[in-house]
């Protein structure tokens, strides 16, 4: 963490992930590309947080714009051989109450997923983009850490409500992030094709979930769900292909690293993005750009538009039968470090858990090393469903 | 072989709003120095998001209403990726899928005719920014960056250079009238592309875009120059004409290729996830038709058609109360060119001796009225007329009080005339002599020394005859 000071606080600590801007404070989402970068405001995120009397604590390193696992490829970061990501790793060990993070392809819930915290994910248009680095507009969403449910509640109480400065920004002004509503007879169904991707450790870790919602009076079924494949297929491709075009804008030209060898514009940006990006990074944008091209539009990028909308229905469909979906959050219960040019494939299947919130914008909670996914606004049922479980546990 | 120009053109305008397309800079027309007017979000910068102007909307609908266009009711925003360093985020925010109108109609006046014009959409976009070359370094000025444009684009419906310019000098007068666009030098630019076919022939030729033209007759000469090069080259042979984008050469006035079709950069288009599609319903619809200048189209057309010349139908179309005071004293029945040479050169000169400009004019149309009908039916002559308007614009006095009080009455009785004319004669003989000798300019000389002793009241042409029969005696 880079520590820097703040006002002194009277109602905690916030940590703020490098996605997300905080004014003068160098802003890099990991990235050499960045460096050097420091923003003239804050995220509206922390500027309510600021005002409500909680102090920003410093910095959380991220992988370089949010695309690695859990926040292991940061420029600045040293290699771990435990990943963990440092935002969810500072709020499981005390040192902040809570953390700012921006969700785009779940590395933010495998963290908290891996540390042992909780992470919202809300609904797509609650909380305000403004301010944080964006790659993926459509379905990225900055979400919150904390150690339990009521500390995720508190900072969404501040953080969520319409902000004019962001177009997509919704127009309520409040939302509802109970997290004591009565769960007995909710229902709960955890998918099968979910299961069968995860290890067996992953599994028990759900099931075990599953026995303290029904302890609660949840009724909780396993079924079988076409879907999250193709979600995640579509979601990957709108992702990198919108992740390529924001950070075109990353060229040497006006702020952050710039290449010192060049002997014209073309050699300028080419040195300047070759030395800035990382490996996963760079994969992303030929990636992004290929579904992009004119001969690939159709197929890859207008396909997966289409897909976001058939996926929305069937969700919605699900959601009229279910109060949440239950399920793991990764494959397995811990990463050890590995070599960057396998990254790409690694998250595209890890993503399968994750992408379909981010494809259509519904709230993910995760919570006990699992995932709880509702339709659009059902935060309140998220965060009672596991405070019930959470309270199961103590 | 006898060819025909075929013609489509891409006309890029930039709106009159106060602030830019997406974010609350001032236009550049406010800037004083380089990135005065430039925020996080016109730069490029991370973290910011666009927001729409919702004039930017209006003005577009507008245009759209005075082009006959469909409007449509759902529009959307697409990102088109380049590289450029003018372009601060990679991207330029346009509208490819859903613009904002479609199909719409102008029918121009030309010296063959009228040619109806179709308009294929109207498109909002933001605007790139500006590079300096200094030595060998080059310097960013972002205060152009996200201004509020409008691309119109034509079916390619026109087959000559005078047509395009009937149509970007009416796309100028109405867009002036209907506060639109200043449409001052460089605000409006063209994108021209342009076929050749051999007359007759239904198929289209081999096309080229000669790109982003600023000035009129820019457009003109590239024009003439670009057609004569297709024909050529079919009719001679002198080279094959590929598709291609091209640029004009103003020094040389050719064009240059710059890029074919194979090279041609693919712009990766996508939808902008940033901005929210714009519906525009009935209410709102409504309301931008209320506000529209509805008559300006169509007054310029009237002016065109009395012989108003085009510049002096700019100044009259961009003053609105400059115009309200022609249509006034028209009404009043006096010719319309005649009125508007009285207003755009004799008020202008008067006020511009006071250091005043057109939009100073305070002259009733009852008094511009009655100067000019004096005038008119020879009661004044057109130089008293004038000392006449310069005492009401200068002292506000009333114009037939001041005729009569200071003798500019025209109608001096001839015999009059005659006596003066008779003492002119005595005094001047070496003029007369002169006249019997075949020297013409002494004719002048009397008809001047007559004007004097008459105070330049006298019509002219009174005068003029009674020197002749006088002349013709001696």
């Amino acid at each position: 963490m880079n520590n820097y000071t703040s006002k002194i606080s009277d109602k905690g600590t916030i940590a703020v992930d490098d996605t997300i801007l905080v004014k003068g404070v160098q802003a890099a989402a990991g990235s050499r590309i960045l460096e050097g970068f420091k923003p003239l405001f804050s995220a509206e995120a922390v500027d309510r947080l600021e005002k409500a009397g909680y102090e920003m604590a410093g910095k959380t390193h991220v992988g370089e714009f949010g695309l690695d696992l859990v926040g292991e490829f940061s420029y600045y970061a040293e290699k771990q051989e435990q990943l963990k990501g440092a935002a969810a790793q500072a709020v499981a060990d005390g040192e902040v109450k809570a953390a700012l993070g921006v969700d785009m392809n779940g590395a933010t819930r495998r963290a908290a997923s891996l540390s042992g915290v909780d992470f919202l994910k809300p609904t797509y248009g609650t909380v305000s983009r403004y301010g944080i680095i964006s790659c993926a507009a459509s379905g990225e969403q900055l979400g919150v850490y904390a150690a339990d449910v009521n500390g995720i509640k508190e900072v969404m109480d501040v953080i969520a409500g319409h902000d004019e400065k962001d177009g997509t920004s919704l127009k309520e002004e409040k939302y509802d992030y109970s997290t004591d509503l009565s769960v007995s007879g909710k229902k709960v169904c955890i998918v099968k094709e979910l299961m069968e991707k995860a290890d067996e450790d992953t599994a028990k870790k759900v099931n075990a979930y599953a026995d303290k919602l029904r302890g609660a009076g949840v009724v909780v079924e396993e079924i079988s769900v076409d879907m999250f494949d193709v979600a995640n297929t579509a979601w990957q491709i709108l992702m990198t292909a919108e992740t390529c075009n924001n950070v075109s804008r990353y060229d040497g030209v006006k702020f952050g690293h710039r290449a010192a060898e060049y002997k014209n514009i073309d050699e300028l940006y080419v040195n300047t993005r070759t030395e800035g990006f990382n490996f996963l990074t760079k994969a992303v944008i030929l990636y992004g750009s290929d579904v992009l091209s004119k001969n690939r539009y159709d197929d890859c990028y207008g396909k997966s538009l289409k897909v976001r909308r058939v996926v929305a229905e069937k969700f919605a469909e699900l959601m009229k039968k279910y109060d949440a979906v239950l399920t793991p959050v990764c494959s397995k219960t811990s990463y050890t470090a590995y070599e960057m040019d396998k990254a790409f494939g690694l998250v595209f299947e890890e993503s399968v858990f994750t992408a379909v919130a981010n494809l259509i914008g519904v709230p993910a909670l995760t919570s006990g090393g699992v995932q709880l996914l509702g339709k659009a606004f059902s935060e309140s049922v998220l965060l009672s469903l596991a405070g019930s479980a959470e309270r199961a546990g103590e | 072989m006898k060819y025909e120009i075929v013609i489509g053109l891409e006309t890029h305008v930039e709106l009159n709003t106060k602030s830019k397309i997406f974010c609350s800079c001032g236009g550049h027309s406010e800037a004083k120095e380089p990135n005065d007017c430039v925020c996080p979000a016109c730069s490029g910068m991370p973290g910011m998001l666009p927001v729409m102007n919702k004039k930017v909307v209006e003005l577009a609908v507008t245009a759209g209403l005075m082009l006959n266009c469909e409007i449509s009711r759902y529009t959307t925003f697409d990102k088109k990726n380049y590289y450029y360093p003018d372009l601060p985020c990679a991207y330029q925010i346009t509208q490819l899928n859903h613009p904002i109108c479609t199909n719409g109609l102008v029918t121009l006046k030309t010296s063959e005719g009228t040619r109806d014009v179709r308009i294929k959409q109207i498109h909002m976009e933001e605007d790139a920014g500006k590079l300096v070359h200094v030595g060998k370094a080059s310097l960013v000025d972002f205060n152009r960056t996200s201004v509020p444009l409008i691309e119109i684009v034509t079916q390619p419906d026109f087959r000559s250079a005078e047509e395009v310019l009937v149509y970007l000098n009416k796309l100028k007068s109405m867009f002036r009238s209907g506060g639109i666009s200043e449409c001052e030098e460089g605000a409006m630019r063209c994108d021209v592309n342009i076929s050749v076919r051999p007359e007759g022939s239904e198929e289209f030729g081999v096309r080229t875009e000669i790109k982003n033209m600023a000035s009129f007759e820019a457009i003109e000469r590239a024009i003439h120059y670009e057609a004569q090069r297709h024909m050529d080259a079919i009719e001679f042979e002198t080279e094959e004409l590929v598709q291609e984008t091209r640029r004009f050469d103003d020094a040389s006035g050719k064009t240059f290729a710059m890029r074919n079709k194979e090279t041609e950069a693919d712009y990766r288009y996508f939808p902008d996830a940033n901005l929210m599609p714009i519906i525009i319903d009935d209410e709102w619809l409504e309301q931008i038709k209320a506000a529209k200048p509805v008559e300006i189209d169509e007054k310029a057309d009237t002016y065109r058609e009395a012989g108003i010349s085009e510049k002096e139908i700019d100044m009259l179309i961009h003053n609105h109360n400059v115009s309200k005071l022609l249509d006034d004293v028209v009404a009043m029945g006096c010719d319309a060119k005649n009125a508007a040479g009285w207003i755009l050169t004799d008020c202008v000169g008067i006020l511009r001796k006071n250091g005043k400009l057109l939009g100073d004019l305070t002259i009733t149309a009852d008094d511009l009225a009655a100067i000019i009908k004096m005038v008119d039916s020879g009661d004044v002559n057109r130089m008293s007329g004038r000392k006449i308007l310069t005492a009401v614009l200068e002292e506000g006095v009333d114009p037939v009080a001041y005729c009569k009080e200071n003798g500019l009455d025209a109608k001096v009785d001839t015999s009059v005339i005659e006596g003066i004319m008779d003492r002119v004669f005595a005094e001047n003989a070496q003029a007369i002599e002169d006249y019997k000798n075949g020297k013409v300019k002494a004719k002048q000389a009397l008809f001047g020394a007559c004007m004097r002793e008459l105070k330049n009241t006298a019509d002219t042409a009174v005068i003029k005859e009674i020197l002749e029969k006088k002349l013709m005696d001696i």
